[in-house]
């Protein structure tokens, strides 16, 4: 049974007969876990590409979107349709001056897109690409998730407090207050996905929607969690700071935003960090309401192939979404925004959990 | 395989990934700085206030306000920790675990109507 992506290539290696080679030579040494952190680091430099490339690939979408939204083609000249556009935009950001306003905390400055972007990446640890393509099985997994992207206004407001520049501070003032709201009915509607499950461990919840009600409805807990499933989205949205939700940013009152003074490299690790943060929310989505990687498998092509392929549909459908939102609903203001959160999101967090504690306590499902 | 424990073998990844993008900012603002022109003036240096000359200090005091909701949150994520090892044990509590959550929960939102009513989570008063 391979279970994780480490598994996965040893596997792989051992079907080519190279494995035990070289096992023996690391253990003659007397060394073998520095194989093991070799092999860990092959698959994690994997992962660190997957998402570069995506990252990239998002930004061209989103643009494709807008402009597919507002009839226009968008970026067409570099690369076949435009592709190669956000190569061209990196290397214009390497090429941009750094400024770092004389005002400034230049240390807090420089650490904020360094913590920005971590948690970003750190989100992909546990998340299921497909059967046995995940990095670590965590047994927390759900909990990692919630309590590393809770680390994210913490970069914003270091970020916006070291600009001391008034739109950066009110930026990530709305921006903190923003996300602790959202975090509430996203952690309750998480858990009644674990109730059903019994496990925080991202790999059980998938598993656990594999199979059909009466051959053909899946057993996806969107069916189960309607509520849950319309309340994660929403909270998933605002806790991104997408449109309809974008105080963070939101140009026509505050220029940019938290991220106002920044420019070159710097700036880009934000917007890296956004468009990664987009992906792995998705895909968190998808895990806990669409069935993860769940699906048909095809004869003859490895389980592996297919379910990644049906996990990218799926989480591509929901960045689809997201995408298709910002485009076509106006931003709500600040306050209303909070009253949403408190006032009727967390009433109903805890009512679809209790709905969901008595279906369970009952029997019913 | 080496047997080594499961805790080593679950975070390690976390480990590695954490140093790879360290590593990776790191070195992109470095080589950024290696090809990118750096003419500073005073002008640019400035902090941006939509062209004109910044008026104070940015790190004004806040309303009192922005400190009730934050508060108000630290309850209710303390009592969403709570909430998890109960949901993972949830079948094996049976319905006893779940009336007594119920009484757990019901004093939270008790908490929430209370902080409705005192208006501690309006944006502005």
């Amino acid at each position: 049974m391979i279970e994780n992506a480490y598994q996965l290539i040893v596997y792989v290696l051992t079907l080519l007969g190279v494995y035990e080679w070289i096992y023996g030579i690391f253990q003659s040494f007397g060394i073998d876990y520095v194989l093991q952190i070799i092999i860990v680091f092959v698959e994690i430099v994997i992962l660190f590409a997957f998402v570069l490339v995506t990252v990239m690939f998002l930004t061209w979408m989103e643009r494709k979107v807008v402009a597919m939204v507002q009839s226009r083609y968008g970026p067409m000249v570099t690369g076949p349709r435009g592709l190669l556009q956000p190569v061209m935009d990196g290397v214009k950001l390497i090429g941009k001056e750094d400024i770092i306003p004389a005002k400034a905390d230049r240390w807090i400055f420089t650490l904020a897109p360094f913590i920005v972007f971590i948690p970003a990446l750190l989100v992909f640890i546990p998340l299921p690409f497909g059967k046995s393509l995940i990095i670590s099985d965590l047994r927390v997994g759900l909990l990692y998730i919630i309590a590393i992207s809770a680390m994210s206004p913490v970069a914003l407001l270091l970020a916006g407090w070291a600009s001391n520049n008034k739109y950066s501070l009110m930026g990530a003032m709305r921006a903190v207050a923003q996300d602790i709201s959202y975090t509430i009915p996203l952690a309750l509607t998480a858990i009644a996905v674990v109730m059903f499950t019994g496990s925080l461990s991202t790999v059980d919840i998938v598993n656990a929607q594999g199979g059909t009600w009466f051959g053909i409805i899946p057993k996806w807990f969107i069916f189960i969690q309607p509520l849950g499933f319309i309340l994660f989205l929403i909270a998933s949205i605002a806790e991104m700071g997408r449109i309809p939700f974008d105080f963070q940013e939101s140009e026509s009152e505050l220029v940019a935003g938290f991220f106002t003074e920044y420019s070159g490299m710097k700036f880009a690790m934000f917007f890296l960090a956004e468009y990664a943060h987009l992906f792995a929310v998705s895909g968190i989505i998808v895990t806990l309401f669409l069935g993860g990687w769940e699906g048909p498998a095809l004869p003859f092509i490895p389980v592996q192939l297919t379910s990644l392929v049906i996990f990218l549909i799926k989480t591509y459908a929901v960045i689809f979404f997201a995408m298709w939102l910002r485009d076509t609903v106006p931003r709500v203001r600040i306050d209303q925004l909070l009253n949403l959160g408190w006032k009727i999101m967390v009433p109903l967090a805890v009512l679809n959990l209790l709905l969901t504690g008595f279906i369970v306590v009952a029997g019913v499902i | 395989m080496a047997a080594t424990n499961a805790f080593f073998d679950n975070y390690l990844p976390v480990a590695i990934l954490t140093v790879i993008g360290v590593v990776f900012v790191a070195v992109s603002l470095f080589m950024s700085r290696m090809v990118r022109p750096s003419k500073k003036t005073k002008e640019k240096l400035s902090t941006y206030e939509c062209a004109e000359v910044p008026v104070g200090d940015a790190r004004i005091h806040f309303n009192i306000q922005y400190y009730l909701i934050v508060i108000v949150f630290l309850v209710f994520d303390v009592e969403v920790l709570f909430l998890y090892p109960w949901a993972v044990q949830f079948r094996q509590l049976g319905s006893l675990g779940f009336f007594e959550m119920v009484v757990f929960i019901e004093v939270l939102v008790i908490g929430l109507a209370y902080a409705w009513r005192k208006e501690a989570l309006e944006w502005i008063q």
